[in-house]
């Protein structure tokens, strides 16, 4: 009795939870749809939802004129770099607060968040003319930094949160058997948060993937990545909701694609502290 | 239990990430400040002397100023209600056991990963389009007129674009948190027959209270600058231009950068406003 | 592309062993319009005629403008060409920004470039930037619409008959309307459009003081017309269309007339894409009864190299290779006539073989019936037609557009958004020192 009812309610759940996702997935869908048809099928009504003559025209259009793989390097190398950068720069900063907390600690921490809401656009000119003087303009390396500084203050808060769940008799039973402050760090306490600094790492290559702002306004042509790829397909004169949908379908595969393998990790590892 | 040798040693391990947040909020700012009193007009030969605090009269006493501020605080305030809403909805959902877990648990966070250049294209022309887009299709369709979404509905519009994009990431929060409740309250609760909605209200809800000031922070620091979203959609037209939206107006388009940088600090302090609110509110939840 | 490496790599090397010149790479910024794809994909001649390689930054309209002008501002010198528009040429030129362009070769034959594009892109007579495709603006309208209706479109109509037309051949229950034209906020959509129908009434932006005139009647007039016209014959929802929701719909076959950039004639009328390509018809631009301006407007764009580039001249030469005439015959071989950049040359609407394009006389005509230098009926101290060649513009005209946008949505009354853009435009040009 108790089975057919459980079975009845995980029934419902799964229609329930595949409907809404269907429909939070759809817009994405329909963009992949859309990729596959002619401009002219793109906007025709009613709309064509299966049954229209699928096209690989917009991608090959695409890739003609665009060095796709170019794109997607930088944009590998500037997500990838600056978060790297950042976990190297942020561990021993939320290690020392996790574990040698002082007053002020928390102060420093909700600080270093606020230093994310001074209006980018604002210091657009300043950025850009210290880009010039130091000779960092379009090139991967001036935007790893800049995206590392962006995100750092997550990257902080998110370790600082996993660090403190670690108990820290385990640390002063590590150096009890004298362990260095180095050997402490590297051997015992980043195993112990290597799920959480996967997260973290995550987290971070999808908000520096996805920057626009600045990855748009400070490279020309060498640097550029996926969202200067975009930025070459949207509005045009004349027809190109097609153009943009392969456009786009080719943007976000590579990190829906990481999402993917990487969503049991995303669900586990997104706490920020938030589980007690 | 911190020795005098390990608090020295955690100053030294925090310097870099401190000192390089420091350079990168300060060098800026200070900028910032400085092109706020200038004339600063780069098409017209740069800066062109000191302006005192006329740039900040004149941001300040815009038409366009006040209506920003509220258009900012709508659309954040909006976006945080639909994405915590729903986001403890769905969290509790996928929390269910069901078939096909994993492939569901992708599908309803895959627009976080979506440029926001990206969604703001395809919702605006293949969704909202009030011609072309599938919206005004299935309106067609039963007969109805086409809502012009980006005229008569631009708040809705840009909430409903928004909170399509964070509301991933508030769901996935919230699901990590659900996963870490304890079952056996729940069932002791259910044992004692309390109802669905109780149980909701008095054990999943508190336990949530955490993760859900997370999901409030980390958005409004976000949400606070959006920019994207509005760019493509209505351009700042129909009375969406928000705080950061009228800065870009004035620094890029009026290439008025003095003007632009004492509106940025504005900002800064609105920005700051929220997030002493913020604190206050979130400060006691988070106290780690 | 590998195909393309390859090609460029075949190049470079027998440039090596012959000793030839010495290649560099280029960088140019463009938009993302079908011409200028074109003339990206179209760049491998260049590179097989001078050695030189060009790698392309192509983003779309608006974040190029803001890219471009940050760049040239703080002289950056990310770019070797520039592509920009009639409304920045003469600003940066003045400002000593942009290399003179006074040196093309006799080849080049500059003085094959049509007057009006040659003196929009010059300041003090100096050329700073070389046009690549020209526009002004025409009725483009459906000759079956119109029969239907009963009514012959004049070659010059007037706007009273233009509504006239357009309430007559509106059919909403069968999704046609009459007229269909930009309300979108933006200084280079709807901004543009309501400024030549302001001028066509008799209005300007400002006196020979620079004082903003939008309490004058003649806007009050204008707006007025506007937006009783598109309340009876225009789509629903128009204060968000622009040139491309305009061109979606005018080929779905969804409007009677639309008014706008005679580059718009293409593709009305490529059968590939368009439902109407047979039936159109194409008139000048209306005028309101009595006023000697007609609602033509003036653009190019244009490419221009920023002066603090270091390969000043192989930019040079790869602007001459793309503005020449021998590009358009290269383009004409490859998509045929009708793809061709349009209204940068003389010489092209003398062409026997670009006479039988439909819309090729009259965009010519429109062309020459705009004068950027004296734009208005009453004398302004500007110049420019749809838009004030100042640097304040793009910015109070953004501003100013989204008002009207508010007033076409019914959000506001004429008078509430012809008051606020007084009140912004005065602000403005107070804060810019007018």
């Amino acid at each position: 009795m108790a089975r057919a009812v459980t079975s009845r309610r995980k029934t419902i759940n799964t229609a329930l939870a595949w409907g809404v996702g269907l429909i939070i997935f759809f817009p994405i869908l329909w963009t992949i749809l859309t990729s596959f048809k002619t401009e002219g099928d793109a906007i025709t009504y009613p709309p064509k939802f299966l049954f229209f003559d699928w096209t690989l025209e917009n991608y090959s259009i695409v890739q003609d004129r665009s060095d796709y793989m170019r794109y997607l390097w930088n944009s590998v190398i500037i997500a990838g770099g600056s978060t790297l950068l950042g976990i190297i720069i942020a561990v021993p900063a939320a290690w020392s607060m996790a574990f040698v907390p002082s007053k002020r600690t928390k102060d420093i921490l909700m600080w270093m968040l606020s230093t994310k809401m001074l209006p980018a656009v604002g210091v657009l000119y300043p950025i850009y003319l210290m880009f010039i003087k130091l000779g960092l303009l379009d090139t991967r390396i001036g935007l790893v930094i800049v995206l590392m500084l962006i995100n750092l203050p997550i990257i902080v808060w998110m370790l600082y949160t996993y660090f403190k769940e670690i108990p820290g008799e385990i640390l002063e039973a590590a150096r009890m058997d004298g362990a260095s402050l180095k050997e402490e760090i590297l051997y015992v306490l980043t195993p112990m948060a290597i799920p959480g600094i996967a997260s973290t790492i995550l987290l971070n290559v999808i908000l520096a993937w996805n920057e626009a702002f600045w990855t748009l306004n400070l490279t020309a042509a060498k640097a550029g990545p996926l969202t200067a790829f975009i930025a070459s397909y949207s509005s045009p004169e004349g027809l190109f909701y097609a153009k943009l949908s392969a456009a786009s379908t080719m943007a976000i595969a590579p990190i829906l694609i990481l999402g993917w393998f990487s969503q049991k990790q995303l669900v586990r590892g997104l706490t920020f502290g938030a589980v007690k | 239990m911190a020795t005098k040798a390990s608090r020295s040693a955690a100053r030294v391990m925090m310097a870099p990430a401190v000192i390089l947040l420091l350079g990168w909020m300060l060098v800026p700012l200070i900028m910032t400040l400085w092109f706020s009193v200038r004339t600063y007009l780069p098409l017209r030969g740069g800066d062109l002397g000191f302006a005192g605090i006329d740039n900040y009269i004149r941001f300040l006493t815009s038409s366009a100023f006040w209506p920003a501020v509220v258009a900012t605080l709508t659309i954040v305030v909006g976006a945080l209600l639909i994405t915590v809403v729903f986001g403890v909805l769905l969290a509790i959902l996928l929390d269910q056991p069901m078939w096909g877990q994993g492939i569901v648990r992708i599908l309803v966070i895959a627009p976080f990963f979506v440029m926001p250049t990206v969604s703001g294209l395809v919702w605006k022309n293949m969704f909202l389009d009030s011609v072309n887009g599938l919206f005004a299709h299935v309106f067609k369709f039963f007969g109805a007129t086409p809502v012009e979404w980006m005229i008569d509905k631009p708040f809705f519009s840009i909430i409903l674009i928004v909170s399509w994009q964070w509301l991933p990431f508030a769901t996935l929060i919230l699901l990590t948190a659900i996963q870490s409740l304890d079952s056996e309250q729940l069932e002791a609760a259910e044992m004692d027959g309390a109802p669905p909605l109780k149980r909701f209200w008095f054990i999943t809800i508190p336990h949530l209270s955490r993760a859900i000031t997370v999901v409030l922070l980390i958005e409004t620091i976000f949400l606070l600058s959006i920019f994207a979203e509005i760019f493509v959609t209505t351009a700042g037209a129909f009375g969406t231009k928000t705080l950061t939206y009228l800065i870009f107006q004035r620094v890029l388009e009026s290439q008025n950068v003095g003007l632009g940088s004492a509106g940025g600090v504005y900002a800064i302090i609105l920005a700051n406003i929220v997030a002493f609110f913020l604190m206050r509110i979130v400060g006691k939840n988070l106290d780690a | 592309m590998y195909l393309r490496n390859a090609l460029r790599a075949a190049t470079a090397l027998s440039l090596l062993t012959a000793g030839g010149a010495f290649a560099e790479t280029i960088t140019i910024a463009t938009v993302n319009n079908g011409d200028m794809i074109r003339m990206q994909g179209l760049s491998e001649d260049f590179t097989a005629k001078t050695g030189h390689t060009v790698e392309w930054v192509t983003l779309e309209e608006n974040v190029l403008r803001q890219r471009v002008t940050t760049d040239i501002t703080t002289k950056g010198g990310q770019f070797d060409i520039m592509t920009i528009g009639m409304y920045e040429t003469p600003i940066w030129g003045k400002n000593g920004w942009l290399v003179p362009l006074d040196d093309l070769s006799a080849d080049y034959d500059v003085d094959d470039l049509l007057p009006a594009m040659r003196s929009g892109l010059s300041y003090d007579g100096t050329l700073y930037a070389a046009p690549f495709y020209g526009e002004s603006s025409m009725i483009m309208y459906r000759t079956d619409l119109m029969e239907k209706a009963g009514l012959e479109m004049p070659e010059a109509p007037t706007w009273e008959f233009i509504r006239e037309a357009a309430a007559a051949m509106t059919d909403r229950a069968n999704d046609i309307n009459g007229i269909c034209l930009r309300g979108k906020a933006g200084w280079g959509e709807g901004g543009a459009f309501i400024t030549v129908t302001g001028n066509s009434f008799g209005a300007r932006w400002f006196d020979e003081d620079w004082n903003a005139q939008f309490d004058q009647p003649e806007w009050a007039e204008a707006l007025n017309f506007f937006v009783g016209m598109m309340n009876e014959s225009g789509p629903a929802g128009y204060a968000t269309n622009g040139f491309n929701e305009n061109l979606s719909l005018f080929q779905q076959g969804k409007c009677g007339m639309w008014i706008d950039a005679t580059v718009a004639a293409s593709f009305v009328t490529n059968p590939n894409d368009s439902t109407v390509a047979d039936k159109v018809g194409f008139a000048l631009a209306p005028n309101h009864e009595g006023v000697e301006k007609r609602a033509n407007w003036l653009w190019a764009w244009a490419l221009a190299i920023p002066a603090g580039s270091q390969k000043t001249d192989a930019a040079k030469q790869f602007i001459e290779w793309a503005t020449s005439k021998s590009y358009i015959e290269l383009v004409a071989s490859k998509e045929g006539w009708a793809n061709v950049p349009p209204g940068a040359r003389i010489s092209l609407y003398e062409n026997p073989n670009y006479k039988d394009i439909p819309f090729a006389k009259m965009t010519l005509d429109s062309i020459n019936a705009a004068d950027p230098t004296n734009p208005t009926v009453k004398p302004v101290p500007y110049v420019g037609i749809q838009f004030v060649a100042i640097p304040e513009f793009a910015g109070i005209a953004t501003d100013v557009s989204q008002e009207f946008s508010a007033a076409y949505a019914g959000q506001q009354t004429v008078e509430e958004a012809l008051e606020k853009a007084q009140a912004i435009t005065t602000d403005a040009m107070e804060a810019a020192g007018y």
